[in-house]
Order: structure tokens, then sequence, then C-alpha cells
């Protein structure tokens, strides 16, 4: 089975251990990945103002060249493009005189009606894939790993357009159990990081980012899985606050672990916080692995 | 001094604000439960609520908020007002007012070039999303 996919300028700039990490257990699991051609940012945030159209215009034309290239399910993995190219998704598919305008717009392109479905990642792992199948795939029990889910925001919400609920979300939860990993589980977990704060307050998210990891310290976590890039950096980044600060991965890379698949494919060594140590203390690599 | 006037007509700033985020501010019965979930309120000095009924007085203090900044659109009060009200609409028209009106509020070519280097491209466009015209 293959997918479109549009990974967005993050995942190419600065997340390639999550484009890679993702590649490699969806071959395990059995899915190819086909990166969409010409595709551009999306924006990264949804307009909220009424009239302010001209920003919709970059999700739309994603959308529309997938369609002209006969897609009609597209992929991602960053959550920030996930949540612009839903609400555009929405906006088109409820406001009629809306869609005339932007369409208007993009003469490039065909018209773009909002047909195309937006799937994050892990809605393909849950709902199609499924956590039995993924079960089957462990090779190397996460036994003994306490792991602190952070869903941040843009999973989440707006409720209804996010992938599970926005208050008690458990996807991450779930797939962490199918690998055999412990949970810890907070309010935390779906409050905000400080996202884009980091460019001209980064005090700010210092003191989210110090709040947040020294919850998941006291729940007894010894790694902290996420999805979404700026979340990723501004943890990783950020933990100057905690006294002994938590690896922070994206949920494929402790997937390829449990899978057993190469540790070079997964970019365990492209982070601020090392998590190559923790994970050969526990045994779940080898150290001569860790070198390669 | 605040002056409140009485005219029956809507305030200038609260007109521009209802437009531009769409929502009904005087739906708000000012239970507070948008700034009791928001995770920024520590860095805000007005909170979401007060800024509503800042607003709906056509207080310009409400304009000059840092709590319009601070925000993050992170949907967190749209999910829980209890009558319906997007406050994440109300503080991007705020900032929009602001934008529309004046400079932006953070200048590109001002910012560290290790800052421009290091940094993700969806923090960048993101932060220049919300604070540039
Ligand atoms: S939660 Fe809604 S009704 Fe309550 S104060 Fe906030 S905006 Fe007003
Ligand atoms: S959207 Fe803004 S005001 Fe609302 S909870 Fe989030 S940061 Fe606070």
């Amino acid at each position: 089975m293959h997918i479109d996919y549009y990974p967005g300028c993050t995942i190419k700039a600065s997340a390639g251990q999550y484009e890679t990490s993702v590649r490699a257990v969806l071959a395990t699991l059995g899915i190819q990945m086909k990166e969409m051609e010409q595709w551009n940012c999306c924006g990264v945030v949804h307009s909220l103002a009424s009239d302010n159209l001209i920003r919709h215009i970059a999700p739309i034309r994603v959308f529309a060249r997938l369609q002209e290239q006969g897609g009609s399910e597209m992929l991602t993995l960053c959550d920030m493009c996930y949540n612009t190219l839903s609400q555009a998704n929405h906006l088109v598919r409820q406001n009629a005189r809306q869609r005339e305008s932007i369409n208007d717009f993009i003469e490039a392109e065909e018209d773009y009606d909002g047909e195309i479905h937006v799937l994050h990642l892990l809605q393909i792992l849950r709902d199609r894939v499924g956590y039995q199948t993924i079960k089957k795939h462990v090779r190397r029990a996460l036994q003994g790993l306490t792991v602190f889910p952070y869903y941040g925001c843009k999973l989440l919400r707006p409720g209804g357009m996010g992938i599970d609920d926005p208050e008690a979300p458990r996807v991450l939860r779930d797939l962490m159990h199918t690998l055999g990993a412990a949970v810890a589980d907070d309010p935390l977990q779906t409050q905000c990081c400080g996202s884009y704060h980091i460019v001209n307050h980064d005090e700010i998210v210092s003191r989210r980012v110090g709040k947040i990891a020294a919850r998941a310290l006291e729940r007894g976590a010894d790694v902290i899985v996420l999805s979404c890039p700026l979340c990723h950096f501004n943890l990783d980044t950020r933990q100057a606050l905690v006294d002994s600060p938590l690896p922070v991965l994206y949920f494929t890379q402790l997937m390829g672990v449990a899978f057993g698949l190469d540790l070079d494919v997964l970019g365990l060594n492209q982070h601020h916080i090392d998590p190559l140590m923790l994970l050969q203390q526990r045994g779940f690599v080898q150290e001569e692995e860790a070198l390669v | 001094m605040i002056k409140i006037t009485a005219s029956g007509r809507p305030n200038e700033l609260l007109r521009k604000a209802a437009a531009l985020s769409g929502q009904d501010l005087f739906a708000c019965y000012q239970c507070g439960t948008c700034s009791a979930g928001c995770p920024m309120v520590a860095e805000m000095d007005l909170l979401p609520d007060q800024l509503i009924r800042h607003v709906l007085f056509g207080m310009s203090d409400a304009l000059e908020s840092t709590a319009i900044w601070v925000c993050a659109s992170c949907y967190l009060c749209d999910e829980r007002c209890p009558r319906g009200i997007d406050v994440s609409k109300i503080m991007e028209a705020l900032r929009q007012i602001w934008l529309r009106q004046n400079e932006d509020y953070v200048h590109v070519a001002q910012l560290p070039k290790e800052t421009l280097a290091e940094l993700p491209p969806i923090a960048l466009v993101a932060n220049f999303r919300k604070n540039t015209g």
C-alpha cells in the first residue's frame, strides 16, 4: 500500500530524524510514502481573522496540486501542517463564498472544493494499521521504560478537527503501551509549549518547557515522546530549568527501537539531549549499535 | 480615567474586534473559564476574560496589552468556553487591529542572525504571521 505524503518545510530542514524513522517504521508495516510533487509551505498557522483570505491560499494550493496529481488522501507528519491543512480544508468545505474567492486567486491550479482527506500519521497507525498489527512487529518490548506522551495543541484542537479527544487524548498512550512501555499521564500534556515565542520571547518557552518537563519527571517519566517538530525543538533545546533533562523523541523513533530497526535510520544521535545512554542502560540498544 | 459612553452604539474597538473575529463579545458572561485554563496567563498583563470586558467598554488598553501577543492561539479557551466563544479569534482580531494601524510587532531585520539560523522554519513562519502585518 502507498500513501501520498506532504512533508512541509520543517521535516526537510530540521526534523530529518522524524522523516527517516517514519519511513523505516511504515516500511516495516508495509506502507510506502510517496512524496507529492511541487509542494509549498502550508503557512504554518491558520489565520483566525475573518477577512484574511490570502493566508489560506498556501494550504489550498497544496490540495489543488495533489488533486491534479490524482491524489485523494494526504499524509502529514507535522502537527502544525496537519492543523493548518485541516482547518483550510474545513473552510473551503463550509464556506462557498470564500471557496470561490480563493479559487479565483489560484489560477495556475484547478479549482479545489475540499475533496482531499488529510491524515496525520497517528491516525494511519491507529485506524488503518491498528495496534494489534503493530504489536506483531515488536522485537524488543520497551519493558521498564516510562514514557510521557506530549500532545501540545495542534494535534487536538480545535475540537472536531483534532485527531483525538481534546481534553483526554489516548492515542500516544495506547501506542506506547503496544510497544510494552509504561505511560505517565498529566494535564500538562495538552498544554502549549510556548510555540513560536521561541523566536522573540524564548524565556516564555523556557518557563513553559521547564514546567512540563519537571512534571514529567515528577510522574516518573524516563523520556518524552511527541510528534510536532516545533514542540520537539522547544523541549529538546530549552530544558535548562530542569535538573535532569529528559530525552525528547519522536514517537516513531521509539517504535523503531521496539521494532529492532537500524539505529542509523532512527536518528537517535540528532538530539540536544542524548537519548542513547538511557536506551543502552535499559538494554533496548546495544553499545555496538549505538556507535554506528 | 476611564470614560464609558452609553450611546447604545458599539464602540469603534468593539465593532472592529467583532467584525474581524466573527464573535459576539456580548455573549461572554465573564465566568473566567478561558483564563483559568489558559497556559499563558502567568505571562499576561490582562487576562483573556478581562480583555473581552475592556473591549466591550472600548478601553484602548486592550490594544496596548502584552496579552494579545503572548496568546499563542492554542485554542484551549475556545474548547472550554461555555458560551461557545472562540476567544483565540478575539485575540487574533486585536493583534490584527494593532498591526493594521501601527508597525510590525516583531522586526525581522533586528533578530540576531544566529537565532534565524538555529530555529526551525515553522517557528519563524508562525511567528512572522502572528507578529507582522
Ligand atoms: S470562558 Fe467564555 S464566557 Fe467565560 S469569560 Fe471566557 S469568553 Fe467569557
Ligand atoms: S488561545 Fe490564547 S488566550 Fe486562549 S488559552 Fe490559548 S494562549 Fe490562552
